[in-house]
């Protein structure tokens, strides 16, 4: 609606995701490659998703309305269930990768650790999950229009931008347990992860009720944000270490 | 004029598809890193007296993990042109309405009009159009092959001179002009003519003769958004989609079969150890001269030094090697410049060499010249401007033609990306050329049209209730 709006959504939805890219990602290659990869899975998931979603629309009446919205709740939730899926798909073809490069690698080790692989995986997830849901409502809001003309709600971008944030941190989280509970054969870190994600999007169906859905999501993403750190080594000896700058609490 | 112009840019568009080539005698390197094992041991003349076959197979593992290694990084120096190129694109197409105005004009090659009154008609017409355009590919690229074969140099140079020359100060200037009449920046036409003078002239030296690398690689990611931007403007829908599945295959057929012409220019510069192709094709170091060893320059010391080093520091003296002032691409000896139409081989520079490499090709009995070694140090990769153009159209199309949707674009360029990532692996897997534009091409269409039809509806539904999946 102004340039205002657009950049202030933009930066909200978009803004840690490209922090974290330029600073963390952007400048080792292979990170590079498998966060597009991860971009990819993504985007296959939602394709096969959408297609059992529009067959289901095109065999049913169009013109009834509840139906219609069922559908796309049953088609979302089957989506939801797909991403998980080629979450876990993902895992195992970077694991077999990861092998490779280990074999013939000079150095000991692989180039990269699995942690680092499910921070990029789940970085990659997040982006291209936020992008589609996000950048065509951006671009509309620099076009002409009135929000919430028709007693719809005044604060559609802005609840966008900030689901579209929760969402990407969300499935970065999800990345690093998930792998981590994958590489621990610890399977029901992975039932937990499609329950979160499932609950997330009910949570979402309460739109545009929102702080019944904005804020449980956010609460839930902190809890996930202290899951991902401890799982991923993180620990309160490492926190106070942090704040305190130093590199070991006590002197040898 | 305009005529004149679409006349002039078809017979440059037009011009044969040709493959990127490295520089150093592929075969010859392949054959010893494959024989590693057996050959290592023979040619150990100044190495360490006792050399097992395992340490031999370490060094082509190392090379092998190095070139992986720097297999990320090139496919990472490719992402980064082609991106920007498709960025150029659809910032040029989503601003500027004039490359998604239909005039009804229409290049010459594609003389049958799609908006007829029936769908079949329709689709009849494009099918002609893209048959007509393919043929004018072919028959061109065997009147390149044919040019080559007979050596004749200095007629390829001139026409593609004249290519170049249209497309930097032409088609620039109509660029200007429609950028300026979108934005109503009031521009008097000296400043324009000063304006469009400069670029073309720097434009034309950086590509023909030497500059800097990084205005070189500008300018031709410039060029090739421009000619995408052609495309995507006098191309009606269908046979644009049509044009770039087919010439997709042909890339493959023209690159891999025996005797398909790309592969005969391939062999035949090998044959003839010449560089083809220097300008035009897009590359991400210096192309380094093949008469190196008459110039004289730094490598030959740095060569020699690397030869009796370890293979540890092999990769320290590679950067070093690269570190010297770049050459410019050779004028005169007898590469010459590809048409971007053609393109679509590239080729990750030469692997890493090792003392046993070097030795076995200083020991070649044949013409090469062991200059051929700086080559090897030199870790760039190539690929065609008209991969380029190619991929920028199609991602020009996804937003120009798909309802102004933005998840289409989206879809189409991680697709590209991700062929072009394939197609690199594949590169490093089968050391040959290779087309560029199957791979991604395929992806690129698959998702745009199961993007639109599909994936489009869907997220507008969920856009609208707010749900998050």
């Amino acid at each position: 609606m102004t340039a205002a709006v657009f950049f202030g959504c933009a930066f909200i939805a978009f803004g840690p995701a490209f922090s974290l890219f330029i600073f963390t990602i952007a400048k080792d290659p292979l990170r590079v490659i498998i966060l597009i990869a991860g971009a990819f899975f993504w985007l296959v998931s939602l394709l096969l998703s959408s297609l059992v979603w529009f067959i289901a629309t095109k065999a049913t009446n169009a013109q009834d309305l509840t139906l219609q919205k069922n559908l796309l709740i049953f088609g979302s939730i089957f989506s939801v269930i797909l991403q998980e899926v080629f979450r876990f798909a993902y895992y195992r073809l970077l694991r077999k990768a990861n092998e490779g490069l280990a074999a013939i690698s000079e150095e000991d080790g692989p180039p990269l650790s699995v942690r680092e692989m499910a921070y990029v995986a789940g970085l990659g997830f997040g982006i291209m999950s936020g992008a589609f849901s996000m950048i065509n409502t951006l671009s509309d809001s620099l076009g002409p229009g009135t929000v919430g003309m028709f007693g719809d709600s005044q604060y559609y971008f802005i609840t966008s931008a900030l689901m579209t944030l929760a969402l990407t941190m969300l499935h970065t989280f999800w990345g690093v347990v998930f792998f981590e509970g994958c590489e621990r054969k610890r399977w029901w870190v992975i039932a937990v992860v499609l329950c979160v994600h499932l609950m997330v999007f009910s949570l979402s169906l309460l739109n545009p009720f929102y702080v019944a859905s904005i804020l449980p999501v956010y609460a839930i993403m902190l809890l996930m944000a202290v899951w991902a750190f401890f799982s991923s080594g993180g620990s309160l000896h490492n926190i106070t270490l942090l704040w305190t700058c130093k590199t070991r609490l006590k002197p040898i | 004029m305009a005529n004149n112009g679409e006349d002039i840019e078809n017979n440059m568009v037009t011009e044969a598809p040709v493959p990127t080539q490295n520089q150093h005698p592929e075969p010859g390197v392949t054959g010893v890193r494959s024989r590693g094992g057996g050959g290592g041991a023979e040619q150990n003349g100044q190495a360490p007296p006792q050399r097992t076959p395992q340490v031999v197979e370490s060094e082509e593992d190392e090379d092998e993990e190095l070139t992986l290694k720097y297999g990320a990084k090139h496919v990472i120096m490719l992402f980064v042109p082609v991106t920007l190129c498709m960025v150029v694109v659809v910032a040029t197409i989503k601003s500027v309405s004039f490359y998604t105005q239909n005039d009804g004009q229409r290049l010459i090659y594609t003389p049958f009009p799609e908006d007829t009154d029936t769908i079949g008609q329709r689709a009849l017409n494009s099918v002609l159009n893209a048959t007509i355009m393919i043929s004018v590919i072919i028959v061109m690229t065997m009147v390149l092959v044919l040019l080559y074969k007979y050596r004749c140099y200095r007629v390829i140079q001139g026409w593609l001179f004249l290519s170049s020359l249209l497309l930097l100060f032409f088609f620039s200037f109509i660029y200007l002009k429609e950028v300026f009449k979108t934005y109503n920046v009031a521009m008097d036409w000296i400043t324009l003519a000063v304006i469009v003078w400069n670029f073309g002239v720097v434009g034309m030296i950086c590509i023909h003769w030497k500059g800097p690398l990084r205005l070189q690689q500008a300018y031709l990611i410039m060029i090739s958004a421009l000619m995408a931007l052609v495309f995507i403007k006098y191309l009606p829908e269908w046979t644009a989609w049509l044009i770039l599945a087919v010439i997709s295959v042909y890339d493959l057929l023209a690159v891999l079969c025996p005797k398909g012409p790309l592969r005969i220019l391939v062999e035949t510069a090998q044959e003839r150890n010449e560089p083809i192709f220097p300008a035009l094709i897009y590359s991400s170091t210096m192309v380094w001269l093949v008469n190196m060893a008459d110039t004289g320059l730094g490598h030959r010391p740095m060569t020699r030094k690397n030869s009796t080093e370890a293979p540890i520091t092999q990769v320290e003296s590679q950067s070093l090697a690269l570190g010297p002032a770049p050459l410019s691409p050779p004028e005169d000896d007898g590469g010459f410049t590809p048409n971007w139409m053609g393109h679509q081989e590239h080729q990750l520079g030469p692997l890493q060499s090792t003392d046993e490499t070097r030795r076995e090709i200083q020991q070649l009995p044949s013409a090469r010249p062991p200059v051929m070694d700086d080559d090897d140090e030199e870790r760039g990769v190539k690929l065609g401007l008209g991969d380029f153009i190619f991929y920028s159209m199609l991602v020009g199309k996804a937003s120009a033609a798909a309802s102004g949707d933005w998840n289409t674009t989206l879809a189409s360029f991680v697709a590209i990306l991700i062929g072009l990532c394939l197609t690199l692996l594949l590169l490093a897997i089968f050391k040959k050329a290779l087309p560029a534009l199957p791979i991604s091409i395929f992806f690129g269409l698959v998702f745009y049209f199961a993007t639109d039809n599909l994936v489009r509806p869907f997220m507008d539904q969920l856009a609208l209730h707010q749900f998050y999946i």
